[in-house]
């Protein structure tokens, strides 16, 4: 590579670092904001207009406190979760494409950091790092809360990890590629003529899976069991404070934009939309980011519904309804590829057939799980009422 | 020395010392870590040597499910610390033995493949590897297979509560 | 590069593995050295694939198999070694003698 690559490469590092840290500070004021609206409240409206510069001030304020070592911490692995915790979240928006190229003078210019061969195995890679952070602040706390959160963690991020892989092997098998980029260029055109090609469509129900395990991945609500308030007062990152917590706090965040980018790319398209004829290298940035933004929408919806769920009924839900359905969903898909050349409409016909017969089926399961909970849950209940009496 | 040898003596030196620090730690979650170090190293000793597959696999299950499957563990037997409650009584043996085998692959080693030498390394296609997985492979693969389903049934049976 | 290099590597790792298997009394201890000798091993195999550069890639494939197998081994392993924690509130494998006459 020569001097103008490596500048290129480093304005897009630096493009890339700026976006991250920008979104994160937006996306967080945009969360309190939309709760609060779901919740009848006005949320933060002091700092700058509409309240848009609060979280800068939060991040100053925790910036200027004093980082706090309790006692009988483990020294360096403490001091060193919150840069583990962070780092990979940042890595893997690496692989995501977001434009498509463009040319400047003679060079081509791709809108993404890096097109690796193997782009999807990176991503899962640096998401399975991700649960270090949090295993590592819990328990180099050395104190109990901290130490269940980081239990808890790690056997949720494994369970559903799985999940996630499966349903990305499938997006892998109707894209025939392991590249980014690869699948995104595999969604593209139309059925019909509008329907755009996205994975989202023929693949609804690995989308589905990829989304409940991408929020049980960040360890955000209803799936935030290693952080639960309620239960463990704050879990993992309990003893941080100052700027080792904001650490966690933006990883946080920082892993749900990666898991929408990447959900963008993989199900919704990527880059690509309908693109107006003047400014090209403009729009395919702005799609992305309308996408990215309605995902984020979807995790802050989420938390403002539904309550959290049970940590054995999160278990439960992981292996009992996610990795079967998608494995399923794997088994079909490769059967409908390994068919692909020879029936080609009838495909698409049988794939959203099959669609509906799993999440039928997975309707299905989780209908009998919860009736079956309701009863086992009513039982002592009755006998207390009989008791009484 | 070329870009590659460079690269080679600093991951197998990471490589190395961490091994090192695997066996000696005196603190169990310590040693894990190490570990980590060790694998991600030989992770990146893959790609260098042209396995691209293969060593984002090795980050991923290696480092993301064994370490932390180990790491769970470890939580949930509360080691105690120090090398009196790590080591047992053999150590001098075990080093001896462990000396005498590093020894005697070393010279069977150099005696053996002294002077070949790894010339072009270009990357494998994953697309190769997959065919050849599911062509000539299909057989172990299939028998791998039933060794993980009977690993799950096992773990399985063996931590259910009765 | 040199072949011998990346060998010597190899049977290091190795050592230290068998070093680790012998001179440990806490079993995730022990099975953290059977997982350095595996990978000892690993390395040997894409280091041989390197070399030989053949059309199919059988080093990488049976790396990938090892890596499976290794996968296997822990969770059995692990599942083994909370049953007996949980049965005699200790895991070192030198207290756990009953099968031993």
């Amino acid at each position: 590579m020569d001097a103008i690559g490596w500048i290129i490469l480093v304005a897009k590092v630096l493009i890339v670092f700026a976006f991250l840290m920008v979104a994160v500070i937006v996306t967080v004021w945009a969360e309190r904001r939309t709760v609060a609206f779901m919740q009848q409240r006005i949320g933060p409206n002091r700092v700058g207009p509409f309240g848009i510069l609060q979280t800068l001030a939060d991040g100053l304020k925790l910036f200027f406190k004093e980082d706090v070592v309790p006692a009988g911490v483990d020294r360096a692995v403490y001091l060193a979760a919150p840069l583990v915790a962070v780092i990979p979240a940042f890595m893997s928006f690496a692989i995501v494409p977001w434009g498509n190229t463009f040319r400047i003078g003679r060079r081509v210019v791709e809108m993404q950091l890096a097109d690796l061969n193997v782009g999807i195995l990176f991503f899962l890679a640096m998401g399975s790092l991700m649960v270090y952070g949090v295993v590592l602040a819990g328990w180099s706390s050395g104190s109990t809360y901290p130490l269940f959160g980081a239990v808890r963690s790690s056997a949720q991020m494994i369970s559903y990890e799985i999940a996630m892989g499966l349903s990305v092997v499938a997006v892998v098998l109707a894209a025939g590629t392991l590249s980014t980029r690869g699948i995104v260029d595999a969604q593209a055109g139309t059925w019909f003529g509008f329907v755009p090609h996205w994975f989202a469509i023929s693949q609804l129900p690995a989308f589905v899976v990829f989304l409940l395990a991408g929020i049980a991945e960040s360890n955000r609500p209803p799936f935030d069991l290693p952080e639960a308030e309620t239960e463990l007062v704050a879990g993992y990152h309990l003893e941080y404070s100052g700027v080792r917590f904001m650490m966690f706090f933006l990883a946080e965040y920082l892993h749900v934009i990666t898991t929408s980018a990447i959900a963008t790319t993989l199900f919704l398209g990527g880059w690509r939309g309908p693109i107006p004829p003047f400014a090209r290298p403009v729009w395919p940035p702005l799609w992305f980011l309308a996408k990215v933004v309605v995902l984020v929408f979807v995790f802050v919806w989420a938390r403002a519904t539904l309550p959290r769920v049970r940590y054995d009924r999160l278990m439960a839900f992981g292996w009992k309804v996610l990795i079967p359905a998608s494995l399923v969903w794997v088994m079909a898909t490769a059967t409908l590829v390994a068919l692909g050349p020879v029936v080609s409409r009838a495909t698409l016909v049988a794939g959203t057939g099959l669609a509906a017969g799993a999440l039928a089926l997975w309707w299905l399961a989780r209908v009998t799980l919860a009736r079956r909970a309701g009863i086992r849950a009513a039982r002592p209940g009755e006998e207390v009422a009989r008791g009484g009496r | 020395m070329t870009g590659q040898e460079m690269a080679f003596l600093a991951l197998g030196a990471i490589a190395a010392a961490g091994g090192v620090a695997v066996v000696t730690a005196r603190n169990v979650v310590h040693g894990a870590l190490f570990l980590v170090a060790v694998l991600a190293a030989i992770g990146a000793l893959f790609l260098l040597l042209g396995a691209e597959f293969v060593g984002w696999v090795q980050i991923l299950i290696y480092v993301g499910a064994i370490v932390v499957l180990l790491l769970f563990g470890l939580m949930l037997t509360k080691a105690p610390l120090g090398r009196g409650a790590l080591d047992n009584q053999q150590r001098g043996i075990a080093a001896i033995v462990a000396t005498g085998t590093f020894a005697m692959l070393t010279w069977l080693v150099w005696h053996a493949f002294g002077d070949e030498r790894i010339t072009f390394v270009r990357a494998v296609r994953t697309a190769d590897i997959g065919n050849a997985l599911f062509t000539s492979y299909v057989l172990p693969f299939e028998a791998v297979s039933v060794l993980l389903l009977a690993a799950l049934v096992g773990a399985i049976l063996l931590a259910k509560k009765d | 590069m040199s072949l011998a290099w990346v060998l010597t590597l190899g049977a290091l790792l190795f050592s230290l593995g068998i070093y680790g298997v012998l001179a440990r009394r806490n079993a995730v201890l022990v099975l953290m050295g059977i997982e350095l000798m595996l990978n000892a091993v690993n390395v040997n195999l894409i280091a041989f694939d390197a070399w030989i550069r053949q059309g199919n890639a059988t080093g990488q494939i049976f790396a990938l198999f090892i890596i499976t197998v290794a996968a296997a081994e822990v969770g059995v392993g692990l599942a083994i070694v909370l049953l007996v924690f949980r049965r005699r509130e200790t895991i070192n494998v030198d207290e756990v003698n009953l099968l031993k006459w």
